[in-house]
């Protein structure tokens, strides 16, 4: 399937990481919502543990929609049964450069890296490939990323 | 991975970063392949950093496993067959 052909409308989707950090899933729900008033239909991609937190904050599936197993989305990228219009990935680790890098290689997108947690200046500096970086120190209060997603997602919406 | 765990395996190195795991494999392993992201190891897709080294000596394979929670561990693998398709499309052997 490919993914943004779906309802004809254009899709992102949140590649979540290791919800260990609080602000993951308040800040995936965030986007999730305001990319919806966007006209852009969110898929989120995640571990069990991450996909069960923003499942269970949002039962309603006000923000968000389906769900993909984070496996199963890096399988379908790799197979080329799936694309979207918008990556962003959720990078707290070095785990999630290594998401984010494999997006990358595999899409030739250009991905939208929202980098939080205690030492998120250094994870965005090991970051070499093509990349937008959203970055703010962010670990149980999300203010600080959503103040950032503000200044910078109807740049994103328009130009990637 | 989901069937790494079906796998006779053996972790080198565990909450490594995807630098240290390329570095460990270009200086330990008798021959490596750097390949990119999405290259098939037992059928799956690699992740990481682009160019991802994998390793082999004789019939082992040496290759790193990122999981979210856990970071990227390096792990080793005893498998002929593995080893020898790896041999075969691995675009371009650097050592």
């Amino acid at each position: 399937m490919i993914r943004e052909n779906v309802a004809g409308g254009k899709q992102a989707v949140l590649v979540l990481g290791c919800p260990q950090v609080p602000v993951q899933t308040s800040i995936a729900l965030y986007l999730a919502a305001h990319l919806r008033k966007k006209g852009v239909v969110p898929v989120i991609a995640g571990n069990r543990a991450a996909r069960l937190n923003a499942e269970v904050s949002d039962p309603d599936r006000h923000y968000t929609g389906t769900f993909i197993d984070l496996d199963r989305f890096i399988e379908d990228l790799a197979d080329g049964k799936s694309r979207f219009n918008y990556y962003f990935t959720f990078i707290h680790n070095d785990a999630g450069i290594s998401y984010a890098a494999t997006v990358h290689s595999l899409t030739g997108a250009t991905v939208v890296g929202l980098i939080y947690g205690e030492h998120f200046q250094e994870v965005a500096d090991a970051i070499d490939f093509p990349c937008e970086k959203i970055a703010a120190h962010a670990v149980h209060n999300p203010m600080p990323l959503k103040k950032k997603i503000d200044e910078v997602l109807p740049w994103v919406v328009s130009n990637l | 991975m989901g069937c790494l765990e079906s796998l006779n395996y053996e972790v080198v190195l565990q909450g490594a970063s995807f630098k240290e795991c390329r570095d460990y494999v270009r200086t330990r392993c008798s021959e490596y392949y750097d390949v990119d992201p999405g290259f098939r190891i037992f059928e799956k897709a690699v992740i990481g950093v682009p160019p991802v080294s994998i390793g082999l000596d004789g019939d082992t394979i040496t290759f790193p496993y990122t999981k979210p929670c856990y970071g990227t561990f390096l792990v080793r693998v005893q498998e002929p067959d593995e080893a020898d398709r790896i041999r075969r499309t691995a675009p371009g052997r650097k050592k």
